[in-house]
């Protein structure tokens, strides 16, 4: 992939990538990431809701042909992970082998590279989840 | 008021066209449409595309098509939505002559895919996915069904080898189908013994990239019977339905339910007045076949979690009470995503007239039921077809 002048796009999203920042309306309804309407229940009275970061596994794959972009990385595990306030989030499990993970794994969030374009273009980071540390 | 019917249909051999742009593909399956329709003439084309931009760097394809067909300053217009653009395109044509304000409608739907390199192809498909909150992260669209693979496994106790049956069933009817992409049958240990490409998803459980165009001609009974249409090939719409569910999985009230497909097809029952019993045979969107499975259940054939029952029980073959993928399905006759919903189009046509190949034609056919689905069910359409 070449190099994109795509700065803003991803800037725009540093709260919820770095701080897993989405939203809460004013029925007490969360959700990430966070939008106008609350999905639940449609209202448009939403204020950002950090996340703790904590979760559980609650399926994974490991990807083997990526899009392009992501050849570098592969194979690497992607999961859908439900944190504990209850909204599920999609994202790359880090820090584990892909035979220890498992359903109902705990883990947290923590902030790594996702992916980066050429020599002069930008380095993506976000969120991704590892074993909880005991 | 009056349903519409489809009075042609023509396709190409779905593979990998090397020789063949999109326009060559889209224009002959057209040209089929409408010579098997007995016209030379359309008031207006509807194409079924989900990613011309980014596999040939073409879009405006209504443009395009008509253009090259020769079909005049006729209007033409894409439709996008995702792999269920083909769908799509079929119930937006039907709705242009149930409207009345036109007479003789042509939609085709093409895909071009085998011009990209593979990883790029990939990425072009995730794009149906949630770019920001899912192909950020690295996610394909093999990927994103892995997930759902894995969760129903779990849930509901089964196999990779239970879904592997919709990925046998396919394989069977596609072998007698000469427009089908791979015509070789397999067995459950061909599907087992393939790699993981998102693990436990692997190759024989997904559709192949490939390149294809099927065309349709839909027209009011009235303009029908005034072309000098016989009565044996015209097919009604009889109903139609299209819904959308939430583009980024994880945002999913209920991961394992397709909500789109369900709210579609009673959309669909409801306006052909019929029920899933009524239907003989079912055109499922099977991408994968774990799609197969929700599908069914979410269409009503199935209860909740039984749909990997119902093909491991073999009641999927064309012989069985519920047979599906009757030339083929995705799996076998190929994906080429967004011509597919008129592909099951064209089949379910050929095989309420009676025509599909031998070993394949349901008998006494009656009623048929595509289903094609968009991203990872966020984007369904369901259409009825019925004999006259």
């Amino acid at each position: 992939m070449g190099k994109p002048m795509q700065v803003a796009r991803h800037w725009r999203h540093f709260g919820e990538k770095y701080r897993l920042v989405g939203g809460k309306c004013e029925n007490g309804h969360v959700f990430f990431p966070g939008r106008e309407v609350c999905p639940i229940c449609g209202s448009r009275n939403v204020e950002p809701f950090e996340f703790s970061g904590k979760g559980k596994v609650i399926s994974w794959t490991l990807v083997r042909n990526p899009p392009s972009g992501f050849e570098y990385y592969k194979p690497y595990p992607l999961a859908l992970v439900q944190l504990e306030e209850g909204p599920v989030v999609l994202a790359q499990l880090t820090d584990v082998e892909p035979d220890q993970i498992d359903f109902g794994m705990e883990v947290e969030m923590v902030t790594r590279k996702v992916r980066e374009f050429d020599e002069d273009g930008i380095i993506l980071y976000s969120y991704k989840f590892r074993p909880v540390l005991k | 008021m009056e349903k519409p019917v489809i009075i042609g249909a023509g396709m190409v051999p779905v593979g990998e066209h090397w020789r063949l742009s999109l326009r060559d593909i889209a224009v002959e399956a057209l040209l089929n449409a409408m010579d098997d329709a007995g016209i030379d003439k359309v008031d207006s084309l509807y194409v079924g595309n989900m990613a011309s931009g980014s596999f040939i760097e073409q879009e405006n394809l209504g443009a395009l098509i008509a253009d090259w067909a020769g079909l005049g300053h006729i209007p033409a217009v894409k439709i996008e939505s995702a792999c269920a653009s083909g769908g799509a395109a079929v119930q937006e044509g039907t709705k242009a002559v149930m409207s009345g304000l036109e007479d003789v409608v042509a939609v085709v739907g093409v895909e071009k895919m085998t011009d990209a390199w593979p990883s790029d192809a990939t990425r072009y498909l995730a794009y149906a996915a949630d770019a920001d909150w899912e192909l950020f992260h690295g996610a394909s669209f093999v990927a994103l069904n892995a997930l759902l693979m894995r969760l129903y496994m779990k849930e509901h106790g089964y196999t990779e080898e239970d879904l592997a049956h919709f990925a046998v069933n396919a394989h069977a009817n596609g072998s007698k189908n000469p427009y089908a992409m791979f015509k070789r049958p397999i067995t459950v240990d061909t599907v087992l013994k393939s790699p993981y490409i998102a693990d436990p998803l692997k190759l024989f459980d997904a559709s192949p990239v490939c390149d294809g165009a099927a065309a349709v001609i839909i027209t009011s009974k009235e303009k029908a019977r005034e072309l000098g249409v016989p009565k044996e090939k015209m097919v009604e719409v009889a109903g139609f339905g299209r819904a959308i569910d939430t583009i980024n999985l994880a945002n999913r009230e209920d991961l394992l339910t397709l909500t789109a497909a369900k709210i579609a097809a009673e959309r669909a029952y409801k306006m052909a007045g019929v029920t899933a019993k009524d239907i003989d045979f079912f055109e499922v969107h099977d991408a994968f076949t774990i799609m197969a499975a929700l599908s069914l259940e979410a269409i009503g054939v199935a209860e909740k979690g039984k749909g990997a029952l119902v093909a491991r029980e073999g009641q999927i073959a064309i012989d069985g009470d519920y047979p599906i993928q009757t030339m083929g399905g995705l799996k076998s006759r190929g994906h080429p995503v967004g011509a597919t919903g008129v592909y099951q189009t064209v089949e379910a046509v050929l095989q309420l007239r009676g025509e599909a190949p031998e070993g394949i034609q349901v008998p006494d056919a009656e009623v048929g039921l595509t289903q094609n689905i968009g991203g990872t069910g966020s984007n369904i359409t369901i259409n009825i077809l019925r004999r006259v």
